[in-house]
């Protein structure tokens, strides 16, 4: 540690860090544009200028810019001398002459980084009086607005996108004055982490589309922390809502998974829950009408439906860890179903064990990015963990560090590193069948069926270690690649593997397995993290359960009075006649869900449940964080959380041992007593009990306005404030607020002065590292004592084989529509492309684009064509539910030939 | 008995004096035009909604008696509903001095009694008046840089034209 003194007082710094990081660390109000913590330095704005004294005895000084300096101990800084002042006063001034007079009709007024600096810096009346440079905007798409004339050009925008995020369809055009950030011509940005330019961008040039349809100032909306549930990385967010919707839904930092950004699924998929499809009454269907009803009556017919014989569960991947372990409690761990089919059952169960048993570390989002070699092993996470593989490309700048240790370039030196390490990316390994998002930066792509793909990673796993089993019968192109990989593995520190569920392709992880335990045998400090599909996945491998296969089996039997299915779309797990079999067997059928499933139309007995916004809730990542929710709304009666009614379900029932919750906290306490690889979800987030200065944590922002009017339409009446049992945090703007609040309860970033995200600083202990007040969640899969020899998995798979009309027809899961939830959403949906079947080589007499038919997941279709000659032969490529509703895993499919022509 | 009889003489003199109570409702007091009384929505010059929704005087009002939700066509911002609970409403202005549009004025009526609290709740059809108010001249979307029918980029005040980003010429 060193000491800089700022304006006379003693500040402690790092010296790897710069004097505007080290300034705003010492709680200094500096302005700056163009420095993000992630994207690092390039003083293309000159803000952050301060005055720096060689000595005790140096009166005159010299202006430096903060972001580009690094911190020296002793360093004599001043922010508040005159003359560093003007500078920074002109350059603001500078900034703002071309700016449109447009804060009242702007988005990002009242949460903008440009209008707190520029009143930071003092500028408050114009003197430019010549005519403004305009620019004509784009259309963006349907996640972003696009407004140049209030851009500064602090280049923020480009960095991220193209050198952070590698898309390539933002660029700076023109020159000197007329710089222009946008597309070659109007179109959806490309990129899947477009939304970050939203909160990127210090000023309202790229703005939340859908947000600004639903607008509301900052300051007017409540806030609470939440967990993005549209994939299994388990993004922190913070949903925003205002007169009982969701209106938008940003990034909440957590130091170790998303940090700084998110996806755009994960940013614009909460359409959902606000969907003309929502559940907003129990239905009863009387002769196949549906009848709303009332909550007693609900649980009067269910009391009824529950003495004709056993009440069987079916949880959800998608539902949090109390409502599943509800419906479990009501049915008994023996009839309780995880809602997956056999093979993704198994799989998923796996997992943790698998990642407990091997020796090699189970990595953090951020722990992945320090990766210096990484093995993608047949899964395309740019789809299935979207934000997962843009961690896995700050991997390739690894290889930059060392590099930029010895030309003593520090790291946070944003160009001259990115320069270093241009010519050197550290290696990334892509095995997979089809073509990702991450082959332009990888150093090896190899095309394979997953069966051959699991072949290789055993082989490179023979190879990095001997006791390893090998794959028999490799070509000799294939022993060449697991050489040359397995060497890339072994030359490296802290290799990385990556595999994952989407194939559902048990020999896969096993070999990924095999390959980090083999890295770790060699004393590399080797990492294996494995993606599974869902949101809870992960948590339901934790509380177990039985397949579908076996429900299937007790409803043929008759052993199944009540199904009871809480949301679970079972028509995306089931073929047509399969579920048709399982729902003619079983006399009554519950749906508890928030949204109107084509299941929950079939049901006898449909019960709304609240959705992510209007509940509390744990979630288990795919690492095993476990990290909570909790409720941005309070649900409207007769709405409530899915494990509330599955409580009142069980009390109706008159089981003797009826559980008796009445908050989130008592239902995670029982959870924690009962499951024991689930124990420490209690330390997720602090309880409700939690009080901060003896309050509770405010969820409203200070300033919240229309208090006595918002509702003066329906009555002039104050009412007292709905109160959720499940939060800690207070429903007004009444409470504590604090830098000090644990990141599990942040509702909102707002510092004395920084309106914007970019306040996010001062509640960090230090920039870029962890919160103040802890990170959220709970690891729970780091208890795991692997074995002292290792031990090798030998489930080497036969190669794959084709047959000339045979193909093996894989899920090629989509960044945009595959996902359940988000679908539903507006802007995501605006985004889904029809399904296509890809094929390696087309059928005699068939055109790219033609029509071919096929039978898949019991529905006979008719789908387009697309030529793919990167594909393996004998593989094809069709997006799961988007053509046939049950497709999920790989399935061999036999092609009708064409249709139509 | 001195402080009884100059009580009197002082209220005598009184009797002299010129009357400062006005005989309300039959005679109505002039009122200056700053007076703050009853609140209004103006429109603009060309008749359009001064209001852009960009809700600072629901921020501002100390007893948050205003609410309005922002909606949006072909750029133009405007309250979709703009709600002014006056039985909350302490006539401070300080929403006029908020408003950047001049679209919200306090006008010097003050005539507004109700026998019911909920008929004190105005909405926007109750608010929005026909006329410019204080300031017949001022239109923000004449100013402002964004675009709205009938004025493209680079129209407004102070503004140039587009440029080409594809020139590279100074």
């Amino acid at each position: 540690m060193a000491t800089i003194l700022i304006d006379g007082r003693a500040c402690p710094a790092r010296t790897d860090e710069n004097l505007l990081q080290a300034c705003l660390e010492a709680g200094a109000d500096l302005p700056y544009f163009c420095w993000h913590p992630d994207l690092g330095s390039v003083g293309a704005c000159r803000q952050c200028a301060i005055k720096q004294f060689s000595g005790p005895d140096d009166k005159t000084g010299r202006i430096v810019m903060a972001c580009m300096t690094q911190v020296t101990d002793g360093a004599i800084l001043s922010i508040d001398e005159p003359q560093a002042r003007e500078f920074r006063a002109g350059v603001v001034e500078w900034l703002m002459t071309n700016h449109p007079h447009d804060c009242p009709v702007c988005p990002e007024g009242g949460e903008c980084h440009l209008q707190d600096m520029t009143v930071m810096t003092g500028h408050d009346s114009r003197r430019y009086r010549f005519t403004k440079r305009t620019h004509r905007n784009q259309d963006l798409g349907p996640f972003i607005n696009h407004e140049m004339n209030r851009c500064i050009g602090c280049y923020r925008c480009v960095r991220f996108y193209r050198d952070y995020a590698g898309g390539e369809d933002l660029a700076a055009f023109a020159a000197h004055n007329d710089l222009y950030f946008g597309r070659h011509e109007d179109g959806a940005l490309e990129s899947a982490f477009s939304g970050n330019l939203v909160e990127v961008c210090p000023t309202g040039v790229f703005t939340d589309k859908p947000f600004s349809a639903v607008y509301s100032r900052k300051w007017d909306m409540r806030g609470a922390p939440s967990v993005c549930a549209h994939c299994a990385v388990g993004c922190n967010t913070i949903v925003n809502a205002r007169q009982g919707t969701v209106r938008r839904v940003i990034n909440r930092y957590h130091e170790a998974v998303n940090r700084y950004f998110l996806c755009d699924r994960g940013r614009y998929g909460h359409g959902f829950t606000s969907a003309p499809t929502r559940l907003r009454a129990p239905i009863l269907r009387q002769d196949g009408i549906p009848v709303p009803i009332s909550m007693a009556t609900a649980l009067e017919r269910f009391a009824a439906m529950a003495k004709d014989g056993p009440i069987v569960g079916i949880g959800s991947t998608r539902a949090s860890l109390e409502s599943n372990f509800a419906l479990r409690c009501l049915t008994g761990p023996d009839r309780f179903s995880t809602g997956l089919t056999q093979l993704e059952h198994d799989l998923t169960m796996q997992v943790p064990a698998l990642l407990r048993a091997t020796p090699a570390r189970n990595p953090s989002l951020h722990d992945m990015e320090s990766a210096d070699a990484v093995l993608v092993l047949g899964e395309d996470v740019c789809v299935t963990a979207p934000r997962l593989s843009l961690a896995l490309r700050q991997t390739l700048r690894r290889a930059a560090f060392p590099a930029a240790d010895a030309a003593k370039v520090p790291h946070w030196m944003d160009a001259a590193v990115r320069m270093l390490g241009a010519d050197a990316p550290s290696p990334l390994m892509v095995l997979t069948p089809a073509a990702t998002d991450l082959d332009p930066i990888a150093a090896t792509i190899h095309r394979a069926a997953p069966d051959n793909l699991a072949r290789l990673g055993f082989a490179i796993a023979h190879r990095v270690d001997n006791s390893a089993p090998d794959a028999p019968d490799l070509s000799e192109t294939e022993i060449q690649l697991a050489d040359a990989l397995a060497t890339a593995l072994r030359t490296a520190h802290r290799p990385l593997i990556v595999a994952g569920l989407q194939y559902a392709n048990a020999a896969l992880i096993h070999a990924a397995a095999n390959i980090a335990t083999a890295l770790h045998a060699t004393g590399a400090d080797a990492a294996l993290s494995l993606v599974v599909p869902d949101c809870n996945s992960m948590g339901m491998a934790l509380t177990g359960g039985i397949p579908l296969d076996a429900v299937r089996a007790m409803a043929r039997a008759g052993h199944i009075g009540t199904l009871v299915v809480v949301e679970n779309d079972l028509t995306r797990r089931l073929d047509a006649a399969t579920l048709d079999e399982l729902l003619a067997a079983v006399p009554h059928l519950v749906v508890i869900d928030h949204i109107a499933t084509r299941l929950a139309e079939r049901a006898d007995l449909l019960l709304p449940a609240a959705s992510f916004a209007e509940s509390g809730g744990t979630l288990v990542n795919t690492e095993g964080r476990a990290q909570r929710f909790l409720p941005a709304l309070t649900p409207t009666m007769p709405i409530q959380e899915s494990w509330r009614w599955t409580q009142q379900l069980t009390q109706a029932a008159t089981h003797a041992d009826a559980p008796e919750w009445t908050n989130l906290d008592q239902i995670v306490a029982t959870i924690a007593q009962e499951i024991p690889a689930l124990s420490r979800i209690i330390d997720a987030a602090p309880d409700a009990e939690y009080r901060l200065d003896g309050r509770r944590i405010r969820s409203e922002p200070a300033r919240i306005s229309g208090r006595t009017a918002v509702r003066a339409d329906i009555s002039v009446h104050d009412r007292p404030l709905p109160q959720s049992p499940d939060t800690p945090l207070s429903p007004s703007m009444e409470g504590a607020y604090s830098p000090d609040m644990p990141g599990a309860l942040m509702p909102f970033y707002h510092a004395p002065g920084w309106n914007s995200v970019q306040s996010l600083n001062r509640f960090q202990q230090e920039i870029g590292g962890p919160m103040r007040g802890g990170d959220a969640g709970t690891r729970l899969l780091d208890d795991g004592i692997p074995p002292e020899t290792p031990e090798w998995h030998h489930d080497i798979p036969t190669p794959f084989t084709t047959a000339p009309d045979d193909l093996l027809l894989l899920p090629e899961p989509r960044l945009f529509g595959t996902e359940e939830l988000s679908a539903l959403s507006p802007p995501i949906a605006a985004r889904v492309t029809p399904a296509t079947l890809r094929l390696s080589t087309l059928p005699a007499g068939l055109q790219d684009g033609g029509m071919v038919s096929l039978t898949l997941a019991g529905e006979h279709l008719t789908l387009p064509v697309r030529h793919d000659p990167a594909l393996p032969p004998g593989i094809a490529l069709c997006p799961p539910h988007l053509a046939a509703r049950a497709f999920t895993t790989p399935v061999r499919v036999q092609l009708h030939g064409d249709d139509t022509p | 008995m001195f402080g009884i009889l100059r009580t009197l003489w002082l209220t005598f003199l009184h009797m002299g004096h010129r009357r400062v109570t006005v005989g309300y409702p039959e005679h109505k007091p002039p009122l200056p035009p700053r007076y703050r009384g009853r609140i209004i929505l103006s429109r603009d010059p060309d008749g359009m909604e001064r209001c852009v929704a960009c809700n600072l005087c629901a921020v501002a009002c100390p007893v948050d008696c205003i609410s309005l939700q922002k909606a949006e066509q072909d750029g133009r911002w405007y309250p979709d509903y703009f709600r002014i609970n006056f039985s909350r409403c302490i006539f401070c202005g300080m929403c006029e001095e908020a408003c950047p549009t001049y679209a919200i004025q306090l006008i010097p009526d003050f005539e507004m009694s109700e026998y019911l609290r909920p008929n004190l709740v105005y909405e926007k059809e109750d608010l929005l008046i026909s006329g410019t108010g204080k300031y017949p001249d001022y239109s923000f979307f004449r100013v402002a840089g964004v675009k709205i029918p009938g004025k493209d980029k680079g129209e407004a005040e102070r503004e140039a034209p587009p440029v080409d980003i594809h020139t590279l010429l100074p």
